[in-house]
């Protein structure tokens, strides 16, 4: 469908004005239908099965089948994303479970200070070649020998 | 047909917003994020200010949306110079050197910041096994910029965890942006779900970038904003030729579906000039569900052959006559020259072409259990097996849910491999973009550089990523770096140019009435028939979209003809693209969501028109096994060594092609 929402868990993100969903699709097309307050894929065939719906859904309302025209029934993929890390669970059609765990990042969400440590920017160098950390950091950019 | 106006007679009329900023930058994707993130130090303290504005949502858009298992240009302990060597190989000799060097110099830094913010970089251990980026920090592996190994799965490729590499560089890039919002007092400065369609060249000063408009996909609402640079980086473009898959597989581009070929025509809607738009990218990838092979070639050393067990790489039969067709240029064995292999096989009936996944882990776990003996070995062949479901989990999880639907484990047997469909890009493994200036320290022609690096040929319009054209190979890391370049040198250009003002020959309300053209044409006409999809009195989107694919792979060297097109092809073809560009006039649109789709596929028609007008006039096939034209089925070096560079008139229709000289600065 890609991406399809499970009725029962999901609540609509409790009215807010827009869903988790429909905030983060890359693709513009998660929707809420304000009547039942549940949200659902518009356009399953843009879909790109890239999950972050499913990743972001604070319900874990949502989950992806996979894309019919050339995948069996039965199998799928399912993610649970903490705060440094990413717990996968593969269900095979067969029955064969895999789980894996993958590192998603080194430092806690929100604390990158973009330049703690880092020089300024030289404004009488700005025509010359390199990044202001490369200048700031006095290395010489090389040149085609 | 008759021309359709909008009035705002039928369709609601938007509020139209105005921002005034200094630099724009378009796209929210990894150049547009290096872009805010290098500007932010140069502008801030001059007082200038910046404006990015998305389609989507920063933290999850653009090509990495989804994440990545690898970056694939670092430098390391390799020479820029050497880069460019496999670039230009790869990219069958014809790069702007000078641009592909400078990448190379500039990139790293930006691999640096990652790890740095937090993005998960796989370091080798003390054993020579390969450490996670949460293990290498566990055993106190010093980080790349102070001297760590990464892990390489190629020359230029190093291993991450990279399901959050896009949240993570965009937590930085707005935080940059907020940085320079607050100093220099603007209300808002980061615009999401903004989708910018039209780029305005100036009222006054001739040849100058002015403004750009688009509208909220999300409220009933257009916004302008004039600013003195725009660093465009809006991505290439994807499902411009019809895809194999035929109903919702549609979605499982390879690329990401959203990148709808805005990039280039944003950029010649201002007339800028474009380069080798006849390139494009033909991935082989694992059938449908387009998961990466670089992983299982470059790491995991699997081999790739027909279905009699023969490598098709090394049939010398098959080789000689490459040669014979397209010389020397077979011999570097690129990825356009593999993929011309593979077709030939498969077109001899010696399909399905096999990824031989099962006996590359059988070779590994042999020399493992030789290496370290039964009960080690087995530890690191999980983590190994791990490390290939990660490759898909990070990047294309789409084509790990095939494998568990067909009942697929990759060392138990092997996967079927597959040339998709075309796509244009400049970041990847292709380079269809605009003709930029150059840096001007590395021995170019005095033509190639016109004092800002990354600008186009329309003054104060920088180019970056998918865009940026001549010089492929950046990948996320690459255009990171790319953006950084363009916005600095947009900083300067602002400073060069302070007294500038961006006037538009437009009022707001001729804008609003162009933007929402496809909305009144829908309310004007729905009530006609007792269903709104079935109506001749406009076109939806979606068979726009479907008339362009259509006509694309027929006539332009898509999947079905085998990547085979002609001039009378092209001809043909062209003449059926001016007509569906007639349609597009009349679009129609029942929501937001449609309007941007009507937009995207305008966008889309420009990108492939460019394609095709340029694989017309250059007279070869440069690129076996991405295309060919089979009135000339060769490589033409003595003729057609060259770039082809082009300029599209938006207002009459006109192209004007030429040949420019490509000149090798590296040797």
């Amino acid at each position: 469908m890609p991406s399809y929402v499970i009725t029962e868990k999901c609540d609509g993100c409790k009215g807010q004005e827009r869903t988790a969903c429909m905030y983060i699709c890359p693709n513009d097309l998660m929707k809420l239908d304000r009547d039942r307050m549940k949200a659902w894929n518009q356009e399953p065939d843009q879909c790109w099965e890239c999950y972050n719906c499913v990743k972001i859904c604070p319900q874990q309302a949502i989950e992806i089948r996979g894309y019919q025209d050339f995948n069996p029934l039965g199998g799928n993929v399912i993610p649970l994303r903490g705060t440094d890390a990413i717990m996968w669970t593969i269900k095979f059609r067969n029955g064969t479970l895999k789980r894996f765990k993958f590192p998603i990042r080194t430092t806690a969400e929100g604390s990158i200070d973009p330049y703690a440590g880092k020089p300024e920017a030289d404004i009488s160098r700005i025509k010359e070649p390199g990044h202001f950390t490369q200048q700031g950091a006095g290395v010489t950019m090389p040149t085609i020998k | 047909m008759e021309k359709e106006t909008c009035t705002f007679s039928y369709c609601q009329k938007p509020e139209v917003v105005e921002v005034e900023t200094d630099l724009l930058i378009i796209g929210g994707g990894m150049s547009a994020c290096g872009a805010a993130f290098e500007a932010t130090r140069w502008a801030t303290p001059q007082g200038i200010r910046i404006t990015m504005v998305d389609k989507a949502a920063t933290d999850r858009s653009g090509a990495v949306a989804m994440g990545l298992s690898a970056i694939n240009t670092y430098m390391g302990e390799n020479d820029p110079a050497d880069y460019v060597r496999y670039v230009r190989g790869d990219l069958m000799g014809i790069i702007r050197e000078d641009l592909v060097y400078d990448l190379g110099r500039h990139v790293d830094d930006s691999v640096h910041l990652f790890e740095e913010w937090g993005l998960p970089i796989w370091k080798k251990g003390d054993d020579g096994f390969s450490l996670d980026g949460f293990q290498a920090k566990d055993a106190g592996k010093p980080m790349l910029k102070d001297g760590g190994t990464p892990v390489r799965s190629g020359r230029w490729q190093i291993m991450i965890n990279g399901e959050s590499y896009k949240v993570i560089v965009a937590e930085a890039a707005k935080k940059a942006l907020e940085i320079n919002r607050q100093a220099t007092g603007m209300e808002q400065n980061h615009f999401e779900r903004v989708f910018i369609v039209k780029l305005f060249k100036d009222a006054n000063v001739e040849n100058r970038v002015a403004a750009a408009a688009g509208f909220s996909v999300r409220e009933n609402k257009i916004y302008i904003f004039r600013a003195k640079a725009i660093c465009l980086g809006a991505g290439g473009a994807v499902n411009v030729f019809r895809p194999r898959s035929s109903e919702e597989g549609k979605g499982r581009a390879w690329y990401p579906v959203w990148n709808s070929g805005s990039g280039y025509a944003l950029g010649m809607q201002v007339g800028a000039e474009l380069t080798m738009m006849e390139n494009r990218f033909v991935p082989a990838r694992f059938k449908d569900g387009y998961g990466p092979v670089g992983a299982w070639f470059l790491f995991f050393k699997a081999k790739a052959t027909n279905s009699l067990g023969e490598d098709y790489c090394a049939n010398q039969e098959a080789i000689a006559e490459a040669k014979a067709k397209y010389g020397d240029y077979v011999d570097k064995m690129g990825t356009a020259i593999r993929n011309h292999l593979m077709m030939r096989d498969m077109k001899l009936g010696k399909g399905p072409i096999i990824m031989r996944t099962h006996e590359a882990m059988q070779a590994i776990n042999k020399e493992f259990v030789e290496k370290l003996g039964e009960k080690e070995a087995k530890k690191k062949i999980k983590h190994l097996e791990a490390e290939a479901w990660e490759d898909f989990l990070d990047m294309c999880i789409g084509q790990a849910g095939l494998w568990a639907c067909e009942n697929v484990e990759p060392d138990k047997q092997p996967s079927e491999i597959m040339p998709t469909e075309p796509y244009l890009l400049g970041s990847h493994a292709g380079c269809a973009g605009f003709w930029v200036s150059g840096p001007n320290d590395l021995g170019a022609p005095a033509e190639w550089h016109w004092g800002y690096n990354r600008m186009s040929t329309v003054d104060g319009l920088f180019m970056m990523g998918d865009i940026c054209g001549a010089s492929g190979h950046k990948f996320s890391s690459g255009s990171h770096a790319e953006g950084r370049i363009a916005a600095k040198n947009a900083v300067a250009f602002i400073l060069d140019h302070k007294d500038f003002t961006p006037t538009l020959n437009k009022s707001a309300d001729e804008i609003a009435a162009e933007l929402y053209l496809p909305c009144e044409i829908y309310e004007k006409y729905k009530n006609a028939t007792t269903d709104p999809a079935m109506n001749p009195n406009y076109i939806k989107p979606k068979l726009l979209q479907a008339r362009l694919q259509k006509i694309a792979d027929e006539y332009f060297g898509g999947c079905s003809t085998w990547y085979m097109t002609s001039k009378t092809m092209l001809e043909e073809g062209l003449r059926k693209l001016e007509v569906l560009k007639e349609d597009s006039a009349r679009l129609a649109a029942a929501d937001l969501h449609e309007l941007m789709r009507c937009w995207e596929n305008y966008h889309r028609i420009l990108s492939v028109e460019a394609h095709a007008r340029h694989i017309l006039f250059r007279e070869e096939s440069r690129y076996p096994g991405y295309y060919y034209r089979g009135d000339h089925d060769r490589i033409d070096d003595e003729n057609w060594k060259c770039f082809v560079n082009s300029k599209y008139d938006v207002e009459t229709g006109q192209w004007e092609v030429k040949k420019v000289p490509y000149v090798q600065l590296v040797d």
